[in-house]
């Protein structure tokens, strides 16, 4: 097999610039361009769209919004009946920051944009729910008017007798563990093209989505037409997925419905603010995990209780991050028991989809945390821990308590060998030495199964055996393969891989060449997907790390056959037996007498040019399909058991870690990851798969997190808050191999690229736990692990010296602060300014005009910002609490293409005895839409100005005088005196 | 995230430019390598009417130095004010500073103007400018003034910079004799915005350390004489005298430690350098 790492076909058109990217790719002339507008809210209904300013753009065409998509769409199922709609847009209720809520065509982006800044939409905010906790409450807002609550699914399950095993357990050890929001970040965003043929009445859509294809009739079913009337097709490169490209989906829908309803094609490229806001993410998770324990430490049952937050919407193909470990709950470990309690709920977030690691960074983070508090517990090795409960090397195939059926693997052996080859004892010896210095130096562990070629059927776990009964049984994994052969005898392959940059075209020619005997070099492979051409089934896709174990599979069962049948054809024109034949250097030749010989190209033309001349019965020789399944891979049992992927890689890592006593920060000092993952189909390949997965995982352990505030807001709208590590911040990797060859797949390989994702977070929280051990026990500890969460474990800081009273931490949510100011004129006189609207005019910087809606409600239209920021906004005050001179209580929301902001203040008047007054003002506010998500770091500071603004301005009115300084210095002047 | 439509004007001069800005005010920003400005405006939160672009400017590229001080013109890039000969002998602390703004890239196309006009609160070059006492010089039309650092950075990206005016040039002095310079910075990675930085100058009759990121303005605080024995209780005074704040990436706490930390730091990197 090709193990050798051959040059990549793919890497000269990339390097040199020739990728057909989406972006890449021709748009039909007459294309409208369209741009999103998104809520700036987490959860408001809304109230009115006016569109009209926008309409009335030159080069605006067409303005829709979610009215409009449900007259020629409808939602998108989901796997798990619910009765709740998934719309692509949102209507009547926005659910989520960034969901979208109208679309502009236009004839370029630029004026797309421009129209989105008039579409005025009414909201009403209704409070949101972020945390998967509260949103079981049942005080929680409803997300969905049609669900009691915001619980999606809930189900129990038992396997063997958990029951009896924690009763008899020596110990039970818990943990529980909340997992964040992270994603993989692709440096392509997601496009869509699509065109609307009114007279065959279908779609054809350019996406680069990467499957799986199972949404494929999912999209046909939301825009209403049979799915041999949607043409999906994929570009031939693609600028990265992890997952992430899965989540395009929905907007293919949204604007498959532009397409339609404006009768011109339309093309959307989506900006890194809409990526990193409003594309799918990892689900966080809740995790309480329990073990029933031995006193030498072999774990007897496992407790799961899982509360999995998919966001606004349970969306196809939710919950899949929850049910796609499901047979591998108990990891590596001979675990006989199990009971299980999955719950899914519903909060004002991003709904979540694929992203590499897809459910194991969740599961592993729990698991792989447990079995290190059960060594800390029981004053054992955690090494020692890990040895005493893996699966043995004798019970291979071995099934899990809950149904997966491991393929192979020697996992004791594996990590033993990664110990001495690795240098764990050197490890060890370097924490000793580190921590007699005082230094928080820790080592972590972890063990993980890393699952591979999901089964389709999985998904449906989710739902009760009666459930099942009545939809039928969904399973296996169709993968597919198309070679063919053309007049010159040369050779084409068609994956169905949809690959996302790993070089699939590589390996599959390599697979082809080997088994036919020509140069790899001579065999093009084709990558791009036409769901009207080329062959595919559910299962097709990028995800699940399927191409080794499945799609090269497939390529090479292809090859094998149109092989077998051209050697007949070969055989009968030499006049030898096929069985004499070798395939070598481009020849087809005869063991026996190796003069007898027929170039490949020759016999492989035979059918186009003299089709008589075939043997009987040969078959096609020009064209081979090959479709396979893996039989292993069945639907779920009654008892609910599922074999949830079909192979299974091991994965055993290591590390030390030391604290940074200046910056706190977490430096990895040595990691050592042991794969095996089967038959290594391309060496360099394996380890740049390895390589990447861990990268991403680092990010997620040290750096990287999807957070939202409290009031829903996305804080991390650009790399600068979703700080993605770079090559400075990637440490260096000792990766080893063991193999043992899947006996389950046609090449033996197993899936590699997603294992790091799930055993690198853990293994870092284990180490970083290990460092702290000396000094705080056992941890609790949650991703990512930043420089300021790790402060916060460190001794307590040195107390405030006397006068300089620490500041109290601000009271309630956002943004807060109080100030005070002087002026010279009276209370009563500054009280009359603040109750009229041309005075108000006056205060307020930069306001084109107030109106007075009653004696206590005013609108003002304002132009705002700090420095060069600026931007209008549609103000609405209220005043209450009226206490005439003396204080009253300012509510305010303003609205702006840049974002949303809510606050109160109350302002207090007192006289200063000189005639003068002392204004107080103290205010909490809340901010927003664009704003909030790339200005996070600069939006408290941003505040404060802009408060001090208006004091400034109210102070000046009231004071009647001309200011002798500039303005901005008596901002300063003011500012100093805030705090 | 494209911009609104705005007219680009490539001027020749700084009269130039600052004719067009004294007449446009407001509307007008300045392009002198757009490392921030480009963000804003693909972002929408910057809509000027006028985009000024200065970096063809024969007259806005000068480097200088006079009686010891650095003159940084309007479109001196920061690479190029970084390759300027014996740097670390006419400013170390510039020297030391430099490496740390953003990252090759962005120091290839950014100024050193341009950092300082922007006023970003965790941004080095205001830090270092108000350590060493710097001057800002405005334009209005032909209109001069000079501007104490001190009293030109007002607050986050917020300055004593009137819209109609332009930066023509900032003013680095040389820091007193014999002192050392010291200079460390904590951000997430490598690059990104400090979380915060300190700047220290020792000389014999002052200690100063400067510090940006914590307050929305850069912080200075002298001391004629720092004791090794003072420092530690004088560095948590000066933690819990600023203005620290939580946000995404960083708690009040997390900064109040790299102050003292950080602080302690760039003085010992500042006393083992000074004469």
């Amino acid at each position: 097999m090709a193990q050798q790492s051959t040059i990549r076909v793919e890497d000269a058109p990339l390097l040199t610039g020739r990728g057909q990217f989406f972006d890449d790719l021709p748009a039909p002339g007459n294309t409208l361009h369209a741009a999103i507008l998104r809520s700036p809210h987490a959860h408001a209904r809304i109230l009115s769209i006016d569109t009209s300013a926008a309409l009335n753009l030159p080069g605006v065409h067409a303005v829709l919004t979610g009215e409009d998509y449900s007259k020629v769409a409808s939602p998108l199922m989901v796997g798990v009946k619910l009765p709740i709609k998934c719309w692509p847009i949102a209507i009547e209720k926005a659910r989520y920051t960034g969901e979208p809520v109208a679309v502009v065509l236009a004839d370029d982006r630029y004026l797309a944009e421009d129209g989105l800044d008039l579409i005025e939409v009414e909201y009403d905010v209704l409070p949101p729910v972020l945390d998967p906790l509260d949103a079981l409450k049942s005080t929680a807002p409803t997300l969905h008017d049609g669900l009691d609550g915001n619980l999606g699914s809930e189900r129990r399950f038992s396997y063997g007798d958990p029951e009896t095993a924690f009763a008899d357990a020596d110990h039970v050890v818990d943990i529980s563990v909340r997992y964040p929001r992270n994603s993989c970040t692709p440096m392509e965003t997601y496009g869509v093209q699509v065109s609307w043929n009114p007279h065959a009445q279908s779609y054809d859509v350019t996406s680069n989505f990467q499957g799986p294809f199972s949404i494929h009739p999912v999209i046909a079913r939301a825009l209403n037409v049979p799915g041999n009337r949607l043409r999906l097709k994929t570009p031939e490169d693609s600028g990265g997925s992890f997952g992430v490209k899965q989540g395009v989906f929905p907007y293919i829908v949204l604007l498959a419905a532009c397409a339609r309803l404006s009768d011109r094609p339309v093309k959307w490229v989506e900006d890194r603010l809409e990526h990193l806001t409003a594309s799918v993410s990892a689900t966080n998770r809740e995790i309480s995990l329990r073990a029933a324990v031995t006193r030498d430490g072999k774990i007897t049952a496992l407790d799961y209780d899982q509360i999995e937050d998919v966001g606004a919407y349970l969306r196809a193909p939710e919950p899949a991050t929850l049910y796609r470990m499901h047979g591998n709950l108990c990891g590596a470990y001979d675990i006989a028991n199990l009971s299980v309690r999955n719950r899914i709920v519903m909060t004002n977030k991003t709904p979540t989809g694929l992203n590499r690691g897809f459910g194991g960074p969740q599961i592993y983070f729990a698991l792989e945390r447990l079995v290190q508090r059960i060594a800390t517990t029981l004053d054992l090795n955690p090494l020692d821990v890990i040895r005493t409960n893996l699966i043995r090397a004798s019970s291979f195939p071995y099934r899990t308590a809950s149904g997966a059926v491991y393929d192979s693997g020697d996992y004791v052996r594996s990590v033993d060998l990664a110990l001495t080859d690795g240098g764990y004892d050197a490890l060890l010896a370097r924490r000793d030495a580190a921590r007699a210095e005082g230094r928080l130096y820790g080592i972590g562990l972890a063990a993980a199964v890393e699952p591979s070629v999901s089964n389709m059927g999985y998904l449906s776990t989710a739902l009760t055996p009666a459930e099942r009964a009545r939809s039928g049984p969904k399973n296996g994994a169709q993968s597919c393969a198309t070679i063919s052969i053309d007049p010159g005898g040369t050779v084409c392959v068609q994956l169905d891989s949809v690959p996302q940059g790993q070089g699939h075209k590589t390996v599959a020619a390599q697979i082809v060449a080997d088994r036919m005997g020509i140069d790899p070099q001579a065999v093009v492979v084709t990558a791009g997907m036409d769901t009207t051409k080329d062959a595919w089934s559910i299962a097709s896709g990028n995800y699940a790390s399927r191409f080794a174990a499945a799609s090269a599979g497939a390529v090479s069962i292809a090859a094998g056959r149109l092989r077998d049948r051209l050697a007949r054809v070969a055989a009968a024109q030499l006049n030898v037996l096929a069985e004499d034949l070798t395939f070598e250097d481009g020849k087809f030749r005869s063991l026996t007498n190796p003069d007898a010989a027929l170039s490949f190209a020759r016999v492989a033309s035979t059918a186009h040019w003299a089709p008589a001349t075939l043997p009987a019965d040969t078959g096609s020789t020009m064209r081979e399909t090959a479709i396979w399944t893996p039989p292993e891979l069945q639907a779920p049992t009654e008892q609910d058991g599922i074999n949830s992927s079909l192979c299974h890689a091991f994965i055993f890592d290591f590390c030390g870690v030391e604290i940074d006593p200046v910056t706190s920060q977490v430096r990895i000092d040595k990691y050592v990851t042991m794969h095996d993952c089967g038959t290594i189909l391309h060496e360099g390949m394996v380890e740049g798969q390895i390589r990447g997965a861990f990268a991403h995982a680092v990010g997620a352990a040290l750096f990287e997190e999807y957070a939202y505030d409290d009031d829903g807001a996305f804080l991390a709208g650009t790399f600068a808050d979703y700080p993605v590590l770079t090559v400075h911040e990637v440490p260096a990797l000792d990766i080893l191999h063991t193999c043992t060859p899947s006996p389950v797949t046609p090449l033996g390989a197993k899936g590699v690229g997603e294992g790091n994702c799930m055993s690198t977070p853990v293994c870092v929280a284990n180490a970083v736990a290990d460092a702290f051990a000396p000094l705080k026990g056992p941890l609790d500890l949650t991703l990512p692990l930043s420089p300021a969460r790790i402060a916060a474990i460190m001794p307590d800081e040195p107390p405030a010296p006397p006068g300089l009273a620490s500041p109290t931490a601000p009271a309630g949510k956002g943004l807060s602060g109080q100030g005070e100011a002087s002026v010279a004129s009276a209370p009563q006189d500054i009280w009359d300014l603040l109750t009229d609207a041309d005075q108000l005019a006056a205060i307020i910087p930069g306001a084109h005009g107030v109106k007075q809606l009653t004696p206590t409600r005013f609108l003002a239209d304002v132009t705002f910002g700090i420095g060069p920021v600026k931007g209008r906004y549609r103000v609405d005050v209220g005043l209450s609490d009226l206490d005439e001179p003396n204080s009253a209580t300012l509510t305010g929301k303003a609205n702006g293409p840049l974002g949303v902001a809510s606050g109160t203040g109350k302002v207090t008047l007192s006289a200063d005895g000189n005639g003068g007054t002392i204004i107080g003002y103290a205010y909490e506010a809340a901010v927003g839409g664009k704003v909030a998500s790339v200005g996070g770091r600069l939006l408290d500071g941003a505040a404060k100005i802009v408060i001090g603004q208006l004091f400034v301005a109210l102070g000046r009115r009231a004071g009647g005088q001309t200011p002798q300084q500039g303005l901005l210095a008596r901002i300063r002047a003011w500012l100093g005196r805030a705090s | 995230m494209k911009p609104a439509a705005f007219d680009y004007v490539r001027c020749d001069s700084l009269d130039e430019a600052a004719q067009i800005i004294a007449e446009t005010g407001d509307g007008a920003r300045v392009l002198a390598g757009g490392q921030s400005l480009m963000a804003m405006l693909n972002m929408r939160l910057a809509q000027p009417s006028v985009l000024v672009d200065i970096m063809q400017a024969p007259d806005a590229q000068k480097i200088t130095v006079e009686n010891g001080t650095l003159r940084v013109g309007a479109g001196v890039r920061q690479e190029t004010l970084g390759k300027t000969p014996d740097l670390v002998g006419t400013s170390p602390l510039l020297a030391r500073v430099l490496p740390w703004v953003g990252h090759a890239q962005t120091r290839a196309r950014g100024t050193v103007c341009g950092s300082i006009a922007h006023a970003d609160p965790s941004s080095e070059l205001p830090l270092t400018l108000a350590a060493l006492d710097g001057t800002v010089i405005l334009r209005k039309g032909r209109k001069r003034r000079r501007v104490a650092a001190s009293d030109f950075f007002l607050g986050m990206m917020l300055t004593d910079k009137a819209d109609d005016e332009l930066i023509e040039a900032v003013e680095f002095p040389p820091a007193p004799i014999g002192a050392g310079a010291g200079f460390c910075e904590v951000g997430l990675r490598k690059g990104d915005f400090a979380i915060v930085a300190c700047a220290a100058l020792v000389s014999a009759d002052r200690v100063r350390l400067a510090i940006g990121g914590v307050n929305d303005t850069p912080v200075i605080k002298d001391w004629s004489t720092l004791s090794a024995q003072d420092e530690a209780e004088a560095l948590n005074a000066l933690a819990w005298s600023l203005e620290a704040r939580d946000d995404l990436h960083a708690t009040a706490r997390y900064r109040r430690d790299l102050v003292r930390k950080l602080g302690a730091q760039s003085l010992k990197e500042a006393r083992s350098c000074a004469d």
